[in-house]
């Protein structure tokens, strides 16, 4: 067994992660940018850096992942890293024609102190910026926060160096995405339009990590949000900020930019969260809530009412990132499920004050822990000592479900083993509705699979 | 078609082979140029492949979590025992380890990880930052390693020191290190070390078998189902086998001149390197005719299954025309061969990190037309696929994809590749995998090639 080596008794460890429950900012931050339309993400780093996010993102999405690189030296790293970023900035705009290049850092270029602002400023002075063409940029040291960070960090930068507050107000609103998948990003699109809600989302990546087939590599996919649509986002009424983590900062940036209220809702997992998600945005644009949408709603609670028998009590363990462990955990809970423990590797007070704030009045038992050392290991050895019917979490929960011999779902990312996840949302009430699916499909399997024979059932 | 113009400055790593055409030499060994879209790695990344196989160690990532992250358990390198290779381990290097240093963290981490896994040695990999903040990583493996009484290794393998090559050499010199502290008694005169295999999909079990079966000893593999034990006493074996030209030659080198241990490079893709590779070996061991003579029974033996079930696919394949863009160079020769003995041609060879002679033999190898580039692109490769009208693409993670998106075929020949592509039984499998993906009914429903429904 793979993880044979993992014990039993719980210590405090002083420095070591294990098997760890997050990834390093930059990777968020060239996934934010993927949601821009004619934007090439490019990495202002070592060649790796760049080399492994697409990596990752490409086994993810299954989809080509196009970003540019610094391709620091080690003369780079001494002298620091401007005519790097200068020369690279040139390079792309002359040879792949992006509208708007988004640069973020790594811990290289952070630790020798380049200051992106000033380089992107100065190539701008310099002429390297062609006419309606754009440079954006956001800090992402990868020792500070997580890949979650990161995705906030850029998505802030996003919001802050397009919108422009021209005076005239629109009528729209913005709905800045936190961390989710294009499925969840079209989902979230198409309520706001059944609601007839004209909506500015940012960022968006549906169309452009689940492009069609069609006989063509391009380097910009037709989806993502548009320049025109980011610029306006500063006349928007106001906006809904989907994710106290990965999209609350952009929220605050903007309202200070361009004096656009803002909203903190919960990502819209699970029916409560999607319940505030509907309602909020509703009462915002002052819209009655259609007659399919209820239905919809009513379609989620129908089932949770016929299957209440199978997901009662059943135990959960969960790991993932806090924007998506928050509603997640709400909805174990709304179908009477128990989550038992909970780990995220993205540190952050705000998060654990979050969770502990819904475990407290819900399921105070529960063990809960994010940051440093909060890793796949340490849930590990928690499920070693407190058993559980399932575990939730992203590709690499896998080894052990294996280990302790558990139903496992696929939840977060990276997911490098199974597609449906840039397909299907599991956001709003059918993404709740497919949630129950594989809740129970992986319950019931298990089911089946462990019962005797004269308790095997036909019907469940 | 839209006209993809190539990169400034790319010019001279791009090569079309013409009759009658100066004939430049290729320009590689070259940093990327800033601000291209480079399908390559860094020092790191060529470091932790080359002794990620080494299942009995542990691989400590000192660094912020990403490079821990990224390189956990990403390359299918198969174990016959422990896997302690498979787990991911990380100082997770915050912003006061980056003020203050991270020394403290990295001996405790190696503390905690020796105690709670008895690994038979330890790597520990340097990542940018560590470069730049300046940690005393030698210091301290020493210090632990005195403490906890086994090899505590230091792999100078800072991203931006060079290119993924660079983090090859890092890794063989701590590989060095190890090499002569183990026993040579009882190792026959008739043994090898097999460099530079790394046992993705098992391959390296195949290719000792067949070595074995000749009556040859393998000492070590390095690094595939690599053990440290296995690793110390390499010094002990008559010849190294050198696969993979650029991962290990340096190593094979180191080698020579310190034990006075001769090594040959050899290929185990495709019948015709694949047979070489045991005749070279037999070669060796004059003295013992029988050798030559098992070598001989395994290729026949194996041809004589292999070559009729090569046949039918040949026939499906015979005329299509392959892409290929790969890791290091010496694998795209065999490539070429083993694609033309299934009737296909090339129409593009590349590779991330070949260097003059490898080009320079490529060039040799390939037919009038073919494209030959060095660190490319997609928006090249793209380029060359449909202007060459190629059927399939071999490649990487990154480029699987691509050719996808364009509607053609495609093989992985790097980590993910999910069953052995190496000897005899691996050009079976090579073959039904090309097979599989340009004969592939989907391609009857996705336009191809820049086309329109």
């Amino acid at each position: 067994m793979l993880l044979r080596h993992t014990s039993k008794e719980v210590k405090e460890r002083e420095g070591l992660t294990i098997n760890p429950a997050k990834t390093c900012q930059p990777i968020g931050a060239m996934y934010a940018a993927l949601g821009i339309h004619g934007c090439l993400p490019h990495s202002h780093g070592s060649q790796g850096c760049c080399s492994y996010h697409r990596s990752t993102l490409t086994r993810h999405y299954k989809e080509p992942v196009m970003a540019a690189t610094s391709s620091f030296t080690e003369g780079a790293s001494v002298f620091g890293g401007q005519a790097n970023l200068l020369a690279a900035i040139e390079t792309i705009f002359s040879v792949y024609e992006p509208d708007i290049i988004a640069v973020h850092s790594t811990c290289l270029s952070e630790t020798i102190g380049d200051d992106l602002q000033q380089i992107t400023r100065k190539a701008k002075d310099d002429g390297k910026i062609p006419e309606g063409k754009h440079v954006i940029f956001a800090s992402t040291p990868s020792f500070i926060g997580s890949h979650v960070t990161g995705y906030a960090n850029m998505v802030t930068g996003i919001a802050t160096q397009f919108a422009v507050s021209s005076g005239v107000k629109k009528h729209q609103f913005n709905i800045i995405a936190g961390w989710m998948e294009p499925s969840d990003m079209r989902e979230i699109k198409r309520l706001s339009k059944e609601l007839g809600v004209k909506i500015v989302l940012f960022p968006d990546t549906s169309d452009v990590l689940d492009a069609p087939q069609t006989g063509k590599h391009v380097f910009y996919p037709k989806g993502g949000t548009t320049r025109e649509e980011l610029i306006s986002a500063g006349d928007s009424l106001s906006s809904l900020a989907l994710g106290s983590i990965s999209a609350e900062p952009a929220a605050i940036a903007l309202e200070k930019s361009c004096k656009v209220p803002f909203e903190t809702l919960d990502i819209p997992i699970g029916l409560s969260a999607t319940d505030r998600f509907i309602m909020a945005l509703s009462q915002v644009a002052g819209v009655k809530v259609p007659d399919e949408i209820t239905a919809e709603r009513g379609r989620l609670v129908d089932v949770m009412a016929d299957m209440e028998q199978y997901l009662y009590g059943k135990r959960v363990a969960l790991f993932g990132d806090p924007d998506q462990l928050l509603p997640l955990t709400e909805f174990l809970l709304d179908l009477n499920m128990k989550p038992v423990h909970i780990v995220s590797g993205t540190p952050g007070q705000r998060f654990e004050k979050q969770m502990r704030q819904l475990l407290d009045a819900r399921s105070p038992e529960t063990n809960f822990r994010n940051g440093l050392q909060a890793d796949m290991f340490l849930l590990h050895q928690w499920m070693k000592n407190e058993p559980v019917d399932l575990l939730i979490g992203n590709t690499y929960g896998k080894y052990m479900a294996r280990d302790e011999d558990v139903p496992f779902i696929r939840f977060g990312f990276p997911i490098l083993d199974r597609i449906g996840h840039s397909y299907f949302p599991s956001v709003g009430y059918s993404g709740g509705l497919r949630l129950v699916e594989k809740l129970l499909n992986a319950l019931m399997d298990r089911q089946d699979r462990d019962a005797l024979e004269e308790k095997f059932e036909l019907v469940m | 078609m839209e006209q993809i113009t190539i990169l400034e400055g790319r010019q001279k790593q791009i090569f079309e082979k013409k009759k009658g055409v100066a004939q430049p030499d290729i320009a590689c060994d070259t940093s990327s140029l800033s601000g291209s879209v480079s399908q390559r790695a860094c020092v790191f990344c060529g470091s932790r492949v080359v002794l990620y196989p080494i299942a009995d160690a542990i691989h400590v990532v000192h660094g912020p979590i990403g490079c821990a992250a990224y390189t956990w358990d990403i390359r299918g390198a198969v174990s016959s025992g422990p896997e302690l290779h498979r787990l991911s381990f990380s100082t997770d290097l915050q912003e006061m380890d980056v003020i203050y240093g991270g020394e403290k963290k990295l001996y405790h981490s190696l503390i905690e990880l020796i105690e709670q896994y008895k690994p038979k040695a330890a790597f520990i990999y340097s990542t940018c930052i560590v470069g730049l903040i300046g940690d005393d990583i030698e210091a301290v493996c020493k210090k632990v390693a005195k403490e906890s009484g086994i090899p505590v290794l230091p792999v100078h393998s800072e991203g931006f020191k060079g290119t993924k090559k660079d983090g090859y050499k890092a890794a063989c010199h701590a590989l060095m290190k190890l090499i002569g502290t183990g026993s040579t008694e009882e190792i026959s005169k008739y043994s090898i070390n097999i460099l530079g295999e790394f046992n993705l999909a098992g391959e390296a079990w195949i290719i000792r078998k067949y070595y074995e079966k000749m009556g040859i000893e393998v000492v070590a593999t390095l690094t595939g189902d690599g053990r440290i034990d296995a690793v110390r006493r390499a010094h002990g074996a008559t010849l190294n086998v050198v696969q993979c030209s650029g991962s290990m030659t340096w190593l094979a080198k180191e080698m020579e001149e310190k034990y006075g241990i001769p090594y040959i490079r050899v290929s185990y893709f495709g019948i015709e390197d694949m047979s070489k590779s045991l005749y070279d070996v037999a070669k060796y061991f004059p003295d013992r005719p029988e050798i030559m003579e098992a070598a001989k029974a395994v290729v026949s033996e194996e041809v004589k299954s292999l070559y009729p079930s090569l046949q039918k696919f040949k026939k499906a394949l015979t005329g299509k025309k392959a892409a290929i863009y790969v890791g290091g160079a010496f694998k795209t020769f065999s490539l070429i061969k083993a694609l033309r003995s299934i009737g296909m041609s090339v129409v593009l060879a590349g590779s991330q990190t070949g260097n003059k002679d490898d080009y320079a033999r490529l060039k040799e190898m390939c037919d009038e037309g073919t494209v030959i580039v060095d660190d490319s692109n997609p928006v090249e490769l793209s380029k060359f696929i449909l202007e060459k009208e190629a059927d399939l693409l071999i490649g990487g993670v990154k480029e699987r994809p691509i050719a996808f998106k364009l509607g053609i075929g495609f093989c992985d020949h790097n980590h993910e590749r999910k069953i052995p592509l190496a000897g005899f039984v691996g050009m079976y499998n090579f073959a039904l995998e090309v097979y599989q993906s340009v004969m592939s009914p989907v391609w009857q429903f996705a336009p191809r090639k820049g086309g329109t429904l």
